[in-house]
C-alpha cells in the first residue's frame, strides 16, 4: 500500500508556505538563506511526486537540474554572507539596503 | 573616344599643380611658382583642345560622352559619381576657362612680382581653375556643386588676398556671405530635384524633366535662379562685387569678369529643360536680368574707379546674358559670355596694366593722356572698348546683337519683349558712353596725375602686354565664332546637342539688319557723345556727366542706395525675424520640448524611485504576490 500523490504535494505546499513565510518575516541572512532552500526543496518534491503520478521521468531529471543550480547558488550566497559578516557586526538583511532609490 | 577621356585631365591638372604648390611652398620662391601655375593651365588648355577636336570627331548625336567616376556617396538607390558630362556646351566653357585663364595666369607673374605671398596666389589660382573646370564638367548636379563651392571660397581667399587691409577682408567676407543666400537655392534646387525625380544625375534629370509638373519645374528653375544670381551678381544680389575689386586685378579679371560669374548663365543653360518647362521663371530671369544691366550701366556712368566702372560693367553685361537666358536665346547667351570674357577680362588686364604703371593708382580723376606712356596697354584697351561698345567688325557687337535681336522676336513667349529690348537697347548706349568716359579719362585728356607719382607712368613688362595682344586679337575676331555658315550658325550649330532649341532667328533678313544697324548707330552715339562731353577729360576737376545729372548723379554714384537698403533689411526685418525665432520660437518652443521632456522623466523617476527600498524582504514579496497573481488568473481562466 503506497502513499497517495496528493499528500505528498500537501506536504510540499506547507514546506513553500514556511519557506515562503519565513523569507519574508526573518532578518536574519542565514536563516533567509535556509528558507530558500526549503522552497527550492518543496518545489523538488512537486517535481518527484508528479514524475511518479504521470510516470514521466522527465520531473526527476528536473530535480537533478534544481539540486546541481542550488549547490552553485549555495556556493555564492554563502559566501556573500561571510563577506557581509567580515564588514559587519551582524547578517541582518535590512541593514544592507544600498540599491535604495 | 579615347581623346575624350583626356577630359580628366582638364580639371586634374590644375588640381596636380595646387598639390604641387602646396607640397612646395617652403621652397618654390617667384617667378618659379607661376611658371608651374601657368603650365598647369596651358596643359589644361591643350587637353581641352584635344578633347574639343576629338569630339568633333564623333557623330552629332553621339557628342555627349559621360565618363564614369569614381562612386562618392551610395545610399540606398541614391548613388552620386564624380562624373564628367563632355559634351560640346562643356568643352566649350572648358575652352575659354582654359584659353583666358592661361592668358591671366601668365600676366599674373608680371602682375605679382614682388609681392609677398607669391607662391600662395598662384596656388589659390590653380585651386579656383581646378573648382571652375569641375563646375563646368561635372556630370552630376552635386559634383557641380563641389565645383560651385569651390569657386565661391577661392573667390572669397583671393579678394581679401591683400588681407592687411581691413577693406579687402570686408570685401571678401561680403562676397561669401552673399554668395551663400544663392547656394542656398541650389541646394533647395537639388532637393527638389532628388525628391521628384530620383536622381542628381544632369543627363537623366534634364531628360525626365518635362515629366514635372508646371509648378515644380517652374520652382526649380527659380531657385537656380536664384543660385545664379547670386553666383553671377543679379538684381540686389549684385552688391558683392563691387567690392570684389579689392582683390588683385588679374583675379578680377579672372574670376569677377570671364569666368567664375559666369557660372551662373552656364547651370541655367545647362538646366534649361526646367526653365522651357516653366516659363513664368524666363520671364523673371528676363526683366531681373534687363532691369540689372540698366541699374549697373548707369552706376558706371559716375564712377571714378577704374576697376569699379569695369565691374559696374560685367554686372550689366551678365544683366545681357540672363536677358537672353529669359527669352530663351541660350546659344546667344553663351556666345555672349564668350566674348565677354575675351574682351572684358581684356580691360581688365589692361586696367591693372595701368594701375601697374601709375603706382597702383585706381582713380581715373588723377589718370590721363596715359596714351604717350603705355601705347601696347592704350591700344588694346581701345579695342576692347569698341568691342563691348558693340561697333561692327568687333566681338561684343555680334553676341549682343544677337541677344538684342532674340529679344525682339521674344522666342519664349516672354510677355512685353519689345520693352525688355528697349531696356538692352538703352543699356546699349549707356554702354558705349560710359566706356568712352573711361577711355577718355584714362588715356586721353590732361595729364591730371602729374605732381602726384613719384615717376612718370611706364609700359607694363612684356610678360603683361602679350597676354593683352593675344585678348586684343580675340576680342577682334571673336565674333566670327558664330558667323552664318551653310544657313547655321557655327556655335548654334555646335552646341546644338547640348541646347536642342530652335535658336530665335529674326523673321527676315531686313528686320535683321534695321536691328544691328539700331544697335551700331546707338554705340556709334554713346562714342561720339562721350567723346564730345569727354574732349578735355574732367572740367575744372569736375566731372561734366556728375554736374549735368545733378540729383540723379548722386544716386547712380550711391549704387541706388542698394547697399544701405540691403543692409537695413538685413539689419531690420532680418533681424527681427531672426529675434523671433530666437527667442520665443527656438528657446520657447524647441527648447521647451526638449526641457519638458527631460522634467517629465525627472519627476516620473522621483516618484518611482521610492519603490526600491533596497529591503530583500521587499523584493521577495513582490516577487511572491506577482507569481500568486499569475497562479491565480491560471487557475480561474486556465490561461493568461
Amino acid at each position: 500500500m503506497s502513499v497517495p500523490g496528493a499528500w505528498y504535494l500537501t506536504v510540499a505546499a506547507l514546506m513553500f508556505c514556511i519557506g515562503a513565510i519565513g523569507l519574508l518575516v526573518r532578518r536574519n541572512a542565514l536563516i533567509m538563506f535556509m528558507c530558500v532552500e526549503l522552497m527550492l526543496n518543496a518545489v523538488n518534491l512537486t517535481f518527484v511526486t508528479f514524475a511518479r503520478m504521470l510516470d514521466d521521468i522527465g520531473g526527476q531529471v528536473f530535480v537533478f537540474f534544481t539540486l546541481v543550480v542550488a549547490a552553485a547558488e549555495v556556493v555564492v550566497g554563502l559566501a556573500l554572507i561571510v563577506s557581509i559578516f567580515r564588514r559587519r557586526q551582524g547578517a541582518t538583511a535590512d541593514d544592507v539596503s544600498l540599491l535604495r532609490g | 573616344m579615347s581623346a575624350v577621356r583626356l577630359a580628366w585631365l582638364i580639371p586634374g591638372l590644375p588640381l596636380a599643380g595646387v598639390v604641387i604648390l602646396f607640397l612646395g611652398r617652403r621652397h618654390l620662391k617667384e617667378p618659379l611658382s607661376g611658371w608651374i601655375a601657368t603650365l598647369m593651365m596651358v596643359g589644361a588648355f591643350v587637353s581641352a583642345v584635344v578633347v574639343f577636336s576629338g569630339l568633333h570627331s564623333l557623330d552629332e548625336e553621339k557628342r555627349q560622352v559621360a565618363l564614369r567616376g569614381v562612386e562618392w556617396i551610395k545610399a540606398a538607390g541614391f548613388s552620386v559619381r564624380f562624373n564628367l558630362l563632355v559634351d560640346p556646351l562643356s568643352v566649350t566653357m572648358a575652352l575659354f576657362v582654359t584659353g583666358v585663364g592661361s592668358l591671366i595666369h601668365l600676366y599674373s607673374i608680371g602682375y605679382m612680382h614682388g609681392q609677398e605671398r607669391f607662391t600662395r596666389f598662384f596656388t589659390y589660382l590653380n585651386l579656383f581653375a581646378f573648382s571652375m573646370l569641375v563646375l563646368v564638367l561635372a556630370g552630376n548636379y552635386l559634383f557641380l556643386f563641389l565645383g560651385w563651392e569651390g569657386v565661391g571660397l577661392c573667390s572669397y581667399l583671393l579678394i581679401s588676398f591683400w588681407f592687411e587691409r581691413p577693406s579687402a577682408a570686408r570685401a571678401g567676407k561680403k562676397a561669401f556671405v552673399t554668395n551663400r543666400v544663392g547656394d542656398f537655392g541650389f541646394m533647395l534646387a537639388m532637393f527638389l530635384i532628388f525628391s521628384h525625380l530620383g536622381t542628381l544625375d544632369i543627363l537623366s534629370a534634364l531628360s525626365s524633366a518635362p515629366h514635372l509638373s508646371r509648378g515644380t519645374a517652374t520652382a526649380v528653375a527659380l531657385l537656380l535662379y536664384l543660385a545664379a544670381a547670386g553666383k553671377s551678381a543679379q538684381g540686389p544680389l549684385f552688391v558683392w562685387l563691387p567690392d570684389a575689386m579689392e582683390g588683385p586685378t588679374p583675379v578680377s579679371a579672372l574670376i569677377h569678369a570671364a569666368t567664375m560669374v559666369t557660372a551662373g548663365v552656364y547651370l541655367l543653360v545647362r538646366s534649361h529643360p526646367f526653365l522651357e518647362h516653366g516659363p513664368a521663371a524666363g520671364d523673371v530671369v528676363a526683366w531681373v536680368g534687363a532691369l540689372t544691366a540698366l541699374v549697373a550701366a548707369t552706376i558706371a556712368l559716375v564712377n571714378f574707379d577704374i576697376k569699379r566702372v569695369l565691374a559696374y560693367s560685367t554686372i550689366s553685361q551678365l544683366g545681357y546674358m540672363f536677358l537672353a537666358v529669359g527669352v530663351g536665346a541660350y546659344t546667344a547667351a553663351i556666345f555672349h559670355m564668350v566674348t565677354h570674357a575675351f574682351f572684358k577680362a581684356l580691360l581688365f588686364l589692361g586696367a591693372g596694366s595701368v594701375m601697374h604703371g601709375m603706382e597702383d593708382e585706381q582713380d581715373m580723376r588723377f589718370m590721363g593722356g596715359l596714351k604717350k606712356y603705355m601705347p601696347v596697354t592704350a591700344v588694346t584697351f581701345m579695342i576692347g572698348w569698341l568691342a563691348i561698345a558693340g561697333i561692327v567688325p568687333f566681338a561684343g557687337f555680334w553676341s549682343k546683337d544677337e541677344i538684342l535681336a532674340a529679344t525682339w522676336v521674344g522666342g519664349a513667349g516672354v510677355s512685353a519683349h519689345y520693352f525688355l529690348w528697349f531696356i538692352g537697347a538703352v543699356t546699349a548706349l549707356l554702354t558705349a558712353f560710359y566706356m568712352t568716359r573711361q577711355v577718355r579719362l584714362v588715356f586721353f585728356s590732361d595729364e591730371r596725375w602729374r605732381g602726384r607719382l613719384h615717376h612718370e607712368p611706364h609700359e607694363s613688362p612684356r610678360i603683361m602686354t602679350i597676354p593683352l595682344v593675344v585678348l586684343a586679337a580675340l576680342s577682334v575676331v571673336g565674333g566670327a565664332l558664330n558667323l552664318p555658315k551653310n544657313g547655321l550658325k557655327n556655335l548654334t550649330e555646335w552646341l546644338h546637342v547640348a541646347v536642342p532649341v530652335k535658336p530665335l532667328e529674326v523673321n527676315s533678313f531686313g528686320q535683321g539688319f534695321l536691328l544691328s544697324t539700331i544697335a551700331v548707330v546707338l554705340g556709334g552715339i554713346g562714342i561720339l557723345v562721350g567723346i564730345r562731353i569727354y574732349d578735355k577729360g574732367l572740367r575744372n576737376g569736375e566731372d561734366p556727366v556728375r554736374v549735368r545729372l545733378g540729383g540723379l548723379g548722386r544716386v547712380f554714384d550711391r549704387g541706388w542706395y542698394l547697399d544701405p537698403a540691403v543692409s537695413w533689411f538685413v539689419d531690420k526685418p532680418g533681424r527681427a525675424v531672426a529675434e523671433t525665432l530666437a527667442q520665443p520660437v527656438d528657446q520657447g518652443v524647441i527648447d521647451g520640448a526638449v526641457n519638458g521632456v527631460a522634467a517629465v522623466v525627472t519627476g516620473v523617476g522621483a516618484r518611482v524611485r521610492k519603490i526600491q527600498t533596497g529591503y530583500v524582504r521587499n523584493y521577495a514579496l513582490t516577487l511572491l504576490s506577482g507569481a500568486t497573481v499569475v497562479l491565480f488568473v491560471f487557475l480561474v481562466r486556465g490561461s493568461l
